[in-house]
């Protein structure tokens, strides 16, 4: 045996090396997924953007690493299940070398535990609960995390709405809206405020009558809901039919076109929190704004949007660092980013891989999305 | 107490869309004693169509929304004459099985073809009808609510009237008593069948469009839930019973809406829905107005 070992190997190594000088032409491969058809559509389709902009001003101004960069994307059709065969097909067929995404935490939750085993870096884009980086150290994401949110929104609710008694409707089968519900339960308690009804709903579900007429007869002044937009945009509208006249606010799920499209007139002055405002003055920001606007017919970039772009140039600078696309350098570079200047702020990875900035307040005005302050709990 | 009675209303406008599915169910069950699983498909179509046309007409106007309702109402007793040619009527006179199977096949062909055509984005669903909100003793009324109780009690009358009073119901009932003797007296079993899918296709159609008046998102698989608790409306009032049909869409909102109320039960509250029709067909098996040696249509 030890002969055929002999023989096989010098064969294997100049395969192997001969893969490698071929690969140093090719371009890196970076995979992409997310929803972009189905029921969250907007939160894919934004942050694809984003994405799409940031790998055409890589390419445009050289590449990374001296090659071009090829994004590669794959759609989940916000169905459950799907992720984790897209991250197998990635790992097996694609052969990227790190991948972007998921929006939601219940796509990013099934899909990180392959590209964990596989050891693929993986950095999110809008998955928010703390679970999804705790799936392992090839995990990151560029957002802040449902316990910064939820305490961020109990303190606008007691301190600028001046709020004492809040409903909550939790999405029972969201991993993040539970995790959202259950941290601004208890922060928004803690301040001294009141949950007065705690009332829940499934994924997917039209009917929110009978949740909010028990709201209504316990006498809440506001409704945090902590789902996505397409039951946000439903709540409002039923929570306004029953003479509901109270605030009703949201965390970033509820970020997108369609919670205006559906609501209307019922979603007018709610409130909900997110990762960044195209109104924010900072000289990045506008800059993003004038490139995104020129490259996207004159659309204004939403949060989902910006943070998928800073996911991308993320990516980016830390291939630039580790000087290689080896899977374990650059998970190390990204793990060591400090102060990385983005479009929204000084991106620094802690130790459990997230990015942590503070979280802009939105309002509902005329049918737009204006900013109304930063918090930082 | 208002709010007891917000809930009932809250729980009879809900019902009330599941009796107008399940209707559709249970006529066609009667009549060929078969569970049409493409119904609720149907219903997503009748949805869709409404929202082309409603793009055609102006918002709130009576006219403008009973023209949406009619004409989704025609598209879809159409593509139900279609589909029972297509697919049903060469299987007729084979296993049970084999039909349902195809039943499926229809659905999912529908589903699929739906997210191919339409996207399988949610859009928003434009308000048909004027829309106002009437309070009476506290309880909220939105007019969309009333002109689903109101379209669904006109069109279960007219139903009745269709199957008890006119000759083709006397025809449908006579088929599903026996289609071989039906035949023999001179009764045309295809016009009979065709008429029965347009019938059940239409009133799919209807529920799809007052749905969507009271749910505003619509696509492609927005059918699959409800049309499952049509169903089981149907089976719950006695399949094949159209009074049963009504019955049991109306229970099956009112309990729905109780059980979400309350915010511990909430989560169950499928579970709930599905233990009461194990339990009442423990005790009926032929459900709540059905009975073994019935007419039925």
């Amino acid at each position: 045996m030890p002969s055929l070992r002999s023989r096989l190997l010098p064969a294997l190594v100049s395969f192997v090396c001969g893969a490698a000088a071929l690969a140093a032409d090719d371009p890196i491969r970076i995979g992409e997924y997310g929803a972009f058809t189905g029921k969250d559509a907007d939160f894919g389709i934004a942050a694809r953007k984003g994405v799409i902009l940031a790998f055409e001003e890589a390419n445009a101004t050289g590449g990374v690493l001296g090659r071009k960069v090829e994004l590669l994307v794959e759609d989940n059709q916000s169905k459950q299940g799907e992720s984790a065969t897209i991250a197998k097909k990635f790992v097996s067929r694609d052969k990227v070398v790190a991948v972007l995404g998921g929006n939601l935490s219940n796509h990013s939750l099934e899909a990180a535990p392959v590209f964990q085993n596989a050891k693929i870096p993986m950095v999110a884009i809008t998955s928010t609960n703390p679970r999804v980086t705790e799936m392992g150290d090839y995990i990151f994401r560029v957002c802040f995390i449902d316990p910064f949110q939820g305490a961020a929104l109990a303190k606008f609710a007691k301190d600028t709405l001046k709020l004492q008694r809040v409903a909550v409707i939790t999405s029972v089968n969201n991993a993040y809206s539970v995790g959202l519900s259950k941290v601004f339960r208890e922060k928004f308690t803690a301040a001294g405020g009141v949950i007065v009804a705690d009332q829940k709903h499934n994924e997917g579900d039209k009917d929110f009558r009978a949740q909010l007429t028990a709201i209504k007869a316990a006498g809440a002044q506001a409704i945090l809901h902590s789902g996505n937009y397409t039951e946000g945009a439903l709540i409002c509208r039923q929570a306004r039919g029953l003479g509901f006249t109270g605030p009703l606010f949201g965390g970033d799920a509820w970020e997108g076109p369609e919670l205006v499209a559906i609501g209307g007139a019922a979603v007018e002055g709610t409130y909900y929190s997110t990762h960044a405002s195209a109104e924010s003055a900072t000289p990045a920001m506008q800059g993003f704004v004038k490139r995104y606007r020129a490259r996207w017919d004159g659309e204004i970039p939403n949060a989902t949007t910006t943070l998928g772009y800073e996911a991308a140039l993320l990516l980016f600078d830390a291939l630039k660092r580790a000087g290689t696309t080896e899977s374990k350098a650059l998970r190390d570079a990204l793990a060591a980013t400090k102060d990385f200047p983005g479009v929204t702020g000084g991106i620094t990875i802690d130790a459990q891989r997230n990015a942590s900035k503070p979280a802009m307040i939105v309002v509902v005005q005329d049918g737009k999305f204006k900013f109304v302050e930063a918090v930082q709990p | 107490m208002t709010e007891f009675l917000q809930q009932l209303l809250n729980g009879i406008s809900l019902g009330a869309i599941f009796a107008l599915i399940a209707l559709g169910y249970t006529m066609v069950y009667g009549v060929l004693r078969f569970i049409n699983f493409a119904h609720s498909d149907v219903f997503m179509v009748g949805a869709f169509v409404g929202y082309y046309i409603g793009r055609h007409v102006p918002e709130h106007t009576l006219w403008g929304g009973f023209l949406a309702l009619a004409g989704a109402m025609a598209v879809c007793a159409l593509l139900g004459v279609i589909i029972e040619r297509l697919a049903y009527r060469r299987l007729r006179g084979s296993p049970t099985l084999n039909v349902l199977i195809t039943a499926i096949g229809v659905s999912l062909l529908l589903e699929n073809l739906g997210q191919f055509f339409f996207g399988a984005t949610p859009r928003p669903f434009p308000e048909l009808f004027p829309v106002t909100t009437f309070i009476v003793g506290g309880v909220y009324v939105s007019s969309n609510q009333l002109v689903v109780i109101g379209v669904t009690l006109g069109l279960l009358l007219a139903l009745e009237f269709i199957v008890h009073r006119t000759k083709i119901g006397t025809a449908m009932r006579a088929v599903s008593l026996n289609p071989k003797a039906a035949s023999l007296v001179g009764i045309n079993i295809d016009v009979v069948i065709s008429f029965t899918f347009a019938l059940g296709s239409a009133l799919a159609a209807a529920g799809g469009i007052l749905y969507a008046l009271n749910y505003p998102s619509i696509d492609p698989l927005m059918g699959v839930l409800p049309g499952l608790k049509a169903f089981v409306a149907a089976v719950l009032g006695g399949i094949g019973n159209i009074p049963g049909a009504a019955l049991g869409g109306l229970l099956l909102g009112i309990v729905e809406t109780f059980v979400n109320g309350s915010a511990d039960w909430s989560s169950y509250k499928d579970a709930i829905a599905f233990a009461a029709l194990i339990i009442i067909l423990l005790f009926r098996p032929a459900g709540l107005l059905g009975r073994f040696t019935t007419e039925k249509v």
